[in-house]
């Protein structure tokens, strides 16, 4: 039988299952790293998004978004810059109810672009973006090693 | 980027069969279909078999299945079955030592764009081309619908 899952607003007391759930980053800095993305997402305001999804009363994925203005000269677009899913709960439509739930989110307080930046070796991820219809946006993303 | 003839069929000929993992499609089915050379497609479909990605069917009613997974297979997987997707620099035999840096800079920018390229192809499922196929296939009924 197919499990329910809800989407629901991230709350205070969700902050260990998100950061069980984080597998991006070294352990010893996620309590402090996760501590501050709680205190700056949670309950603000209806343009920062911190979205959990539940199944059995148990956090199984985490997504998180902002609305961002006129960066680099670009118009108001949503920004997803975190989304997990529980490795026993892949494969279940879990990360694109949760990007649903996030765009229709961003839609409602007046964005119509949803951007994201993923590492290119993190195929997985990409290829879940991809099939959701994401793909090269008109923004590049440019690095150096600084001397 | 320049897709090979091989790379092409092979795409076509793999996503046709992954359009419906329980149906056998023989070359000429394929062929016709696509309006592609059966002759150029049954050298293309021996070495998708050889790779694993279709399997031949035999028999009556025989023909190819795709047997691979196609929320993970990517275009990139296709299309390295068939050619590099490496840029090349046409260069003369005898360079002048005066070259070697600028040849190397032209190098270090087409190996840029080509893992670039190569990142892209490598994202895009099977399962995405084919649910944007039919996405595209949907707006163009709409619109015919609406007389447009």
């Amino acid at each position: 039988m197919k499990e329910q899952i809800s989407i629901r607003d991230a709350i205070a007391s969700d902050l260990d299952a998100v950061i069980s759930l984080d597998q991006v980053g070294p352990n010893e800095e996620k309590p402090a790293y996760w501590s501050g993305v709680f205190d700056h997402y949670v309950h603000r305001d209806k343009n920062r998004l911190f979205l959990v999804a539940e199944s059995d009363h148990s956090v199984v994925g985490f997504i998180i978004g902002e609305v961002r203005a006129w960066e680099f000269g670009s118009p108001p677009c949503g920004w997803v810059f975190a989304l997990a899913v529980s490795p026993d709960a892949r494969q279940m439509g879990i990360g694109q109810q949760m990007f649903d739930e996030i765009s229709k989110r961003l839609k409602q307080v007046g964005v119509t672009t949803v951007r994201t930046m993923v590492n290119r070796d993190h195929k997985l991820a990409l290829s879940f973006f991809r099939s959701l219809g994401l793909c090269t946006g008109k923004y590049i993303e440019l690095e150096k090693q600084i001397d | 980027m320049k897709l090979n003839k091989a790379s092409l069929f092979a795409l076509i000929a793999v996503l046709e069969l992954a359009s419906d993992t329980e149906q056998q499609l023989s070359t000429t089915d394929i062929a016709e279909r696509h309006g592609i050379s059966t002759h150029h497609l049954a050298k293309v479909m021996r070495n998708l078999v050889h790779e694993g990605l279709v399997q031949a069917v035999r028999g009556a009613g025989g023909g190819y299945r795709f047997s691979g997974n196609v929320k993970r297979t990517t275009l990139l997987d296709v299309i390295q079955l068939f050619e590099t997707l490496e840029s090349e620099l046409d260069m003369p035999n005898q360079l002048n030592r005066n070259s070697n840096q600028i040849i190397s800079e032209l190098q270090s920018i087409t190996n840029e764009i080509d893992e670039l390229t190569k990142a892209v192809l490598d994202t895009i499922t099977l399962a995405t081309v084919l649910k944007n196929t039919q996405r595209r296939l949907g707006m163009m009924a709409a619109l015919s619908a609406t007389g447009s």
